[in-house]
C-alpha cells in the first residue's frame, strides 16, 4: 500500500559511474587521457622503456641529427645533444621530474586548499578574513618571479622546487572549495546533520567535502598541466634539478645555444612538455565536462 | 503541561556592512525574522503553523532546534531550557527534537546511501552500529513505507515522494517526541502528498508524537492540526483551537487568507476579501500593526500602536486593535 | 462560440538515453472563443508539454509526432517556423511559472513590453516620434491593466526590483500586449502565496472577460479550476482522463484517477477522517503497453482494464478514459 510496492527507480547507478560514463564518450578526452598515461607510464618503466642511458654521454655522437636526417641512427631515434647523449632517453627520464613534481605539487597544494577552504567557508567569521588575506596577500605576488627569488634563497634541489611552486598553487583550490562549502553548508542536508546532532568535523569531511569534490578534481588536474610549464620554467632558469639528472626545461635551455645549427636538441623536449601539457588540459576538460553539473547540458 | 514553550522568542539577522558604509557610518540592516513569538504545544497534539513566504515560520522552526540560534526568549523543551544548553546536552536533546524538511531533493545527500542517511543519527548519538544499526534502519524503513532492498541504493534513485519518506525515516529512527514538520508535502503532487500526510498522522497515532507543522497551505493545517497559530512577518497574530480559528476567524489577516484559498464544491459561498499590495520587506517592516498597510479595517492608531494579544474565545488569541468592535471582513464582503 | 484551437490526436515523443518516453500520447482537446479551460495534471502528466507542442516550442531532443493542430482556422503544423513565431505573441501567448527565469533580468519591464509589441504589433503608427510615443502608451496602458501601481515610472526598473506577485503581473502584461486571441498560464500561481495568488487569478479571469480572450489554465490545484474555469480537462500519464465542464466533473468525477485526486485533497471539513490517497506512484513513461495507465493504481481495476482505452462520452460534453464507468456513475 505504499508508492514503493510500484516502484520504478532505475538500476543501482551511483553519480559518480554516470558521469564516468559520460567522460569515455568524449573521444578527444579519452586520447587525451591515453597520452598522459604513456607519459605515467613512462615515468614508471623508464629504465625499461628507454634505450639508453640518459646521462651516457659519447663525444662521438654530439650533436648527432635524428634518425631520419642525413648522418643520423635509429638507435637514436632523435638525435643526440651537445654531450652526445640520447635525446629520447633523456625525455623519457625527464618525464618522471616533470610528472613526479607536477603531482607532489598538486596533492600537497589540493590538500593545504582543501583544509584552509573548507574551514573558511564553513566556520566564516575571523577564520574566514585571515584565509581569505593571506590568499589575497599570495595572490598579489607575481607567481614565476617569487618562486625564482625562493629557489635563489633555498638553493636547488627537488624538495625546494616542490616548496617554491606549491607555496601558492594551494590558494586556487583553496577559493574553490571555500565558494563550493558556502554554497553547499546551507543547503538542507547540511542542516539536517546537524539536526541529528552531528558536529563540525562530520559535516565538513562527510556531509560537505564528497559534494564538492568533482570541481576540485577539475580545477587541480588544469593547475596540474601549470605546474609542469612552472617547473620547466625554473629548470630552463637554472634553478630547477641540477645538471646532469635530465629535466625538460634544463634540455631546452641546453640546446639553446646550438638553436642554429643543431634544432632537435631543445625542439624535442619542447614538443614533450607541449604534448603532455596540452594532453592535461583536454583529459581535465572533459573531466570538467563530465563531473560539473553547471557545464552538462 | 505542555511538552513545548516557546516564550518571547525572536531571531534577528543582521546584515553585514562594507568598509565604505562602516566608515560614513552607516547603521547595520535588521531583519528582524521572528519578532517575540510565544507558543507552546501540548504533548501530542500537532500545532498548525501557518503563513506565507517571508513571514519566518521555518525560521521559527529552526530556532525552537536551535539550527538557527535564537536572538533572545526562551525555549522549554519537558522542562528543560533548550536555549541555555551546552553543545554536548543540545546534541543529546535533539535525539527527542528532530525535523522533516521540505524539499525532498536538497534534503538528502546525494553521495550517500539510504543506509547511511538514515542510519547516521544512530551513530552519532552510539546507539547502535553495525549490523543491529543496519537492522534498525531498516525496520525503520519498512515503517515508512519503503522496501528492505532499496536500503544501498542513493537518494536520486527515489522519487520525490519515497524520498520524503526517507526523511522521515531520518527522523524517526532515533525516537524522538517531537517533530518539527517544515512543509513537508509542500513540493509534493497532490496523490503523494495525501500519502505523505496520512503516514505522518499515523506514526503520530502509533508513537505518540508531536507536531508542529509548518505550512502555508490552509487545507493541510486544517485537515491535521489540533490547534492552528496564524504568523504574519515575524509574530502571531492569532491562535487557537483549529475549529475555533478556522470558523470564526478574528484577525483582519487570517480572514483574508481563508477567503483567498479557492474552494472545490461550495463556490463563492463565502464573499472574498481582495487584500491590497505585498507583504512588506522585513528589513523594514511597518510601524504599529504589521498588517495596517495591507488591512481593510485599519484606522489611524494602527500605524502608530502595536496591539495587545488578546484573549478572544476559549485558548483562542488575537492581537488586533478592532478585535472589540466584533468586525468581520467576511460578513462586510458578503 | 466558435472553436479557436482544436487539437486532435496529439503526439509529442522525447528520445532519452534509456529510450523513447512518450509525454503526450493521443490527447485531443477544443477551445472555444473566450473559454477558460482548466488543465490538471500532476508533475509528468504531460499538461506543459501538450501546450508547448501546440506552441511550437517543445525543442530536441523532443519533437511532435502525429496529430492536427488548427487554431483560427490555420494548420499550425505546418507552419514554417518563421510563421509560427508570427502566431507565437500576436495570437497565442504564453505565461510561465517561474516569472524571476521568464524575464530578462537585463533589460527593463518597458524594453520587454516593447520588444513585443514591436515584433508583432502591425498597427503602430510608422513616425518615429509617434510610434516611439505610442509604444510607450500601450506599454503604460497594459501595467496599468495588470494592476501595478504607477505604471509610468516604474516602466523603467528591471525584474528582480518587483515582487513575486508583480512579477508574475508584468509577464501577464507582456503577454497581453498584442490583445492575443489565446492565453496559455502554465502554473501562473504556483510560486506565489495565496492572499498574492487571488489577485492574480482575478486579473486574469477579469482581463479575460474585458478582451474576450480565451484561456488555457494549467494547474496541479483542483481549486483553482474550480473557481476560474469553465471546463476542465485532467491528464494522466501523457493522456487525458477526463473532461466536461468544471461543475459536473468536479461534483461527479467519473474517472477513478479524478475521483482519487478529489479524495487526495485535505479539507478542514474532513478533519479526524482518514485521506484515501491514491497509492502507488505514476508509471514510468517508458515503454508503456497500449493498456489503461491507471490500472496498477487504480481501485476498480480488473483483468479487461489491460487493453488500450478509449475516451467514452459520459454525458452532456463530457467524456472520460475508463472501462468501469458503470461503477463510478
Amino acid at each position: 500500500m505504499t508508492d514503493a510496492t510500484l516502484s520504478h527507480t532505475p538500476p543501482a547507478d551511483s553519480l559518480f559511474r554516470r558521469n564516468l560514463r559520460d567522460f569515455r564518450r568524449n573521444r578527444l578526452a579519452m586520447v587525451s587521457v591515453i597520452v598522459v598515461l604513456i607519459f605515467v607510464i613512462m615515468t614508471v618503466a623508464a629504465p625499461l622503456v628507454a634505450p639508453h642511458d640518459p646521462n651516457q654521454t659519447d663525444l662521438f655522437r654530439r650533436l648527432q641529427p635524428p634518425a631520419w636526417m642525413e648522418g643520423g641512427d635509429w638507435a637514436f631515434v632523435l638525435g643526440c645533444d651537445g654531450l652526445g647523449r640520447d635525446i629520447l632517453s633523456r625525455i623519457i627520464y625527464g618525464a618522471r621530474i616533470s610528472i613526479f613534481i607536477g603531482v607532489v605539487v598538486i596533492v600537497l597544494a589540493t590538500g593545504v586548499g582543501i583544509l584552509a577552504g573548507l574551514a573558511a567557508g564553513y566556520f566564516r567569521g575571523w577564520v574566514d578574513v585571515v584565509i581569505g588575506r593571506i590568499v589575497d596577500i599570495l595572490l598579489g605576488f607575481p607567481y614565476l618571479i617569487f618562486a625564482i627569488g625562493l629557489m635563489a634563497m633555498m638553493g636547488p634541489g627537488l624538495f625546494n622546487i616542490v616548496l617554491a611552486l606549491a607555496y601558492k598553487e594551494w590558494v586556487i583550490p583553496c577559493r574553490v572549495v571555500r565558494g563550493e562549502t558556502l554554497a553547499v553548508r546551507e543547503l538542507e542536508y547540511v542542516e539536517a546533520a546537524r539536526a541529528l546532532g552531528a558536529g563540525s568535523g562530520h559535516i565538513m569531511w562527510r556531509e560537505i567535502l564528497p559534494n564538492i569534490m568533482s570541481p576540485v578534481i577539475v580545477v587541480s588536474t588544469i593547475r596540474m598541466a601549470n605546474v609542469i610549464i612552472l617547473e620547466a620554467s625554473l629548470s630552463f632558469l637554472g634553478l630547477g634539478v641540477q645538471p646532469p639528472t635530465a629535466s625538460w626545461g634544463s634540455m631546452v635551455s641546453d640546446g639553446r645555444s646550438f638553436i642554429l645549427e643543431a634544432w632537435w636538441v631543445s625542439t624535442f623536449p619542447g614538443l614533450a612538455i607541449v604534448l603532455l601539457v596540452l594532453a592535461i588540459n583536454v583529459a581535465s576538460q572533459g573531466l570538467r565536462d563530465a563531473f560539473d553539473p553547471r557545464f552538462s547540458e | 503541561m505542555s511538552l513545548l514553550q516557546v516564550t518571547n522568542l525572536s531571531k534577528h539577522y543582521e546584515g553585514r556592512l562594507s568598509l565604505a558604509q562602516r566608515l560614513t557610518g552607516g547603521r547595520k540592516s535588521v531583519v528582524r525574522a521572528v519578532n517575540g513569538v510565544s507558543l507552546y504545544v501540548n504533548k501530542g497534539e500537532v500545532l498548525g503553523l501557518i503563513g506565507e513566504s517571508g513571514c519566518g515560520k521555518s525560521t521559527l522552526g529552526r530556532a525552537i532546534l536551535r539550527l538557527h540560534e535564537p536572538t533572545e526568549g526562551k525555549v522549554e523543551f519537558d522542562g528543560t531550557d533548550v536555549t541555555a544548553l551546552s553543545p554536548s546536552a543540545l546534541k543529546a536533546i535533539r535525539r527527542r527534537m528532530q525535523i522533516i524538511f521540505q524539499d525532498p531533493y536538497a534534503s538528502l545527500n546525494p553521495r550517500r546511501t539510504v543506509a547511511e542517511i538514515v542510519g547516521l543519527p544512530l551513530a552519532l548519538h552510539g546507539i547502535a552500529s553495525g549490523d543491529e544499526a543496519r537492522a534498525m534502519t531498516t525496520q525503520v524503513l519498512q515503517r515508512v513505507g519503503l522496501q528492505a532492498d532499496q536500503i544501498d541504493r542513493y537518494p536520486h534513485q527515489f522519487s520525490g515522494g519515497q524520498r520524503q519518506r526517507i526523511g522521515i525515516a531520518r527522523a524517526l529512527v532515533s525516537n524522538p517526541e517531537f517533530i518539527v514538520c517544515d512543509e513537508p508535502v509542500s513540493a509534493l503532487d497532490v496523490s503523494i502528498q495525501a500519502q505523505i500526510i496520512a503516514l505522518l498522522l499515523e506514526l503520530k497515532q502509533e508513537l505518540g508524537l508531536t507536531y508542529l507543522f509548518i505550512s502555508h497551505d490552509i487545507s493541510v493545517i486544517g485537515y491535521l492540526s489540533d490547534r492552528v497559530a496564524v504568523m504574519y512577518l515575524g509574530e502571531i497574530v492569532e491562535t487557537g483551537p483549529v475549529a475555533s480559528v478556522l470558523d470564526n476567524p478574528r484577525h483582519p489577516y487570517t480572514q483574508s487568507l481563508l477567503s483567498a484559498v479557492p474552494e472545490i464544491g461550495a463556490k463563492r459561498a463565502k464573499g472574498r476579501v481582495r487584500l491590497q499590495g505585498d507583504l512588506p520587506s522585513p528589513l523594514n517592516p511597518p510601524k504599529g500593526c504589521k498588517f495596517h498597510t495591507r488591512c481593510p479595517l485599519a484606522i489611524p492608531a494602527c500605524q502608530t500602536l502595536a496591539p495587545v494579544t488578546q484573549t478572544v474565545g476559549l485558548d483562542h488569541f488575537a492581537a488586533c486593535h478592532r478585535l472589540e468592535e466584533g468586525l468581520s471582513l467576511l460578513e462586510s464582503a458578503r | 462560440m466558435t472553436v479557436l484551437l482544436e487539437v486532435t490526436n496529439l503526439r509529442t515523443e522525447f528520445s532519452a538515453r534509456a529510450g523513447l518516453v512518450r509525454a503526450v500520447d493521443g490527447v485531443s482537446l477544443q477551445i472555444s472563443r473566450g473559454e477558460c479551460l482548466g488543465v490538471v495534471g500532476e508533475s509528468g502528466s504531460g499538461k506543459s508539454v501538450t501546450f508547448a507542442s501546440i506552441m511550437g516550442l517543445v525543442r530536441p531532443p523532443g519533437r511532435v509526432t502525429q496529430g492536427t493542430i488548427f487554431f483560427d482556422g490555420c494548420d499550425l503544423r505546418g507552419m514554417s517556423p518563421e510563421e509560427m513565431r508570427a502566431v507565437r505573441g500576436r495570437d497565442i501567448a504564453m505565461t510561465m511559472q517561474d516569472a524571476l527565469t521568464a524575464l530578462n533580468p537585463a533589460l527593463t519591464v518597458g524594453e520587454q513590453l516593447a520588444e513585443v509589441l514591436i515584433a508583432h504589433d502591425e498597427t503602430l503608427p510608422t513616425g518615429r516620434a509617434a510610434r516611439h510615443n505610442a509604444i510607450k502608451d500601450r506599454c503604460v496602458e497594459m501595467l496599468g491593466l495588470v494592476g501595478i501601481p504607477s505604471p509610468d515610472s516604474r516602466l523603467r526598473q528591471y525584474p528582480h526590483e518587483f515582487s513575486g506577485g508583480m512579477r508574475q503581473r508584468i509577464m501577464i502584461a507582456i503577454a497581453l500586449a498584442c490583445r492575443p486571441k489565446l492565453l496559455i498560464a502554465d502554473e501562473p500561481t504556483t510560486a506565489l502565496d495565496v492572499t498574492i495568488q487571488a489577485q492574480v487569478l482575478e486579473l486574469i479571469s477579469d482581463i479575460r472577460a474585458q478582451m474576450g480572450m480565451a484561456v488555457a489554465l494549467i494547474t496541479h490545484d483542483l481549486g483553482v479550476v474550480a473557481e476560474h474555469c469553465d471546463r476542465v480537462m485532467v491528464m494522466y500519464a501523457g493522456q487525458v482522463v477526463e473532461e466536461g465542464p468544471t461543475d459536473d466533473v468536479i461534483g461527479h468525477p467519473r474517472h477513478p484517477y479524478t475521483r482519487g485526486l478529489l479524495a487526495s485533497i485535505p479539507r478542514p471539513a474532513m478533519r479526524g477522517q482518514p485521506l484515501t490517497p491514491i497509492v502507488g506512484q505514476v508509471p514510468n513513461l517508458m515503454g508503456l503497453a497500449p493498456q489503461c495507465r491507471f490500472h496498477s493504481r487504480c481501485p476498480l481495476a480488473q483483468p479487461s482494464c489491460l487493453v488500450e482505452v478509449p475516451m467514452l462520452p459520459v454525458g452532456p460534453g463530457r467524456r472520460a478514459r475508463c472501462l468501469r464507468l458503470e461503477e463510478t456513475a
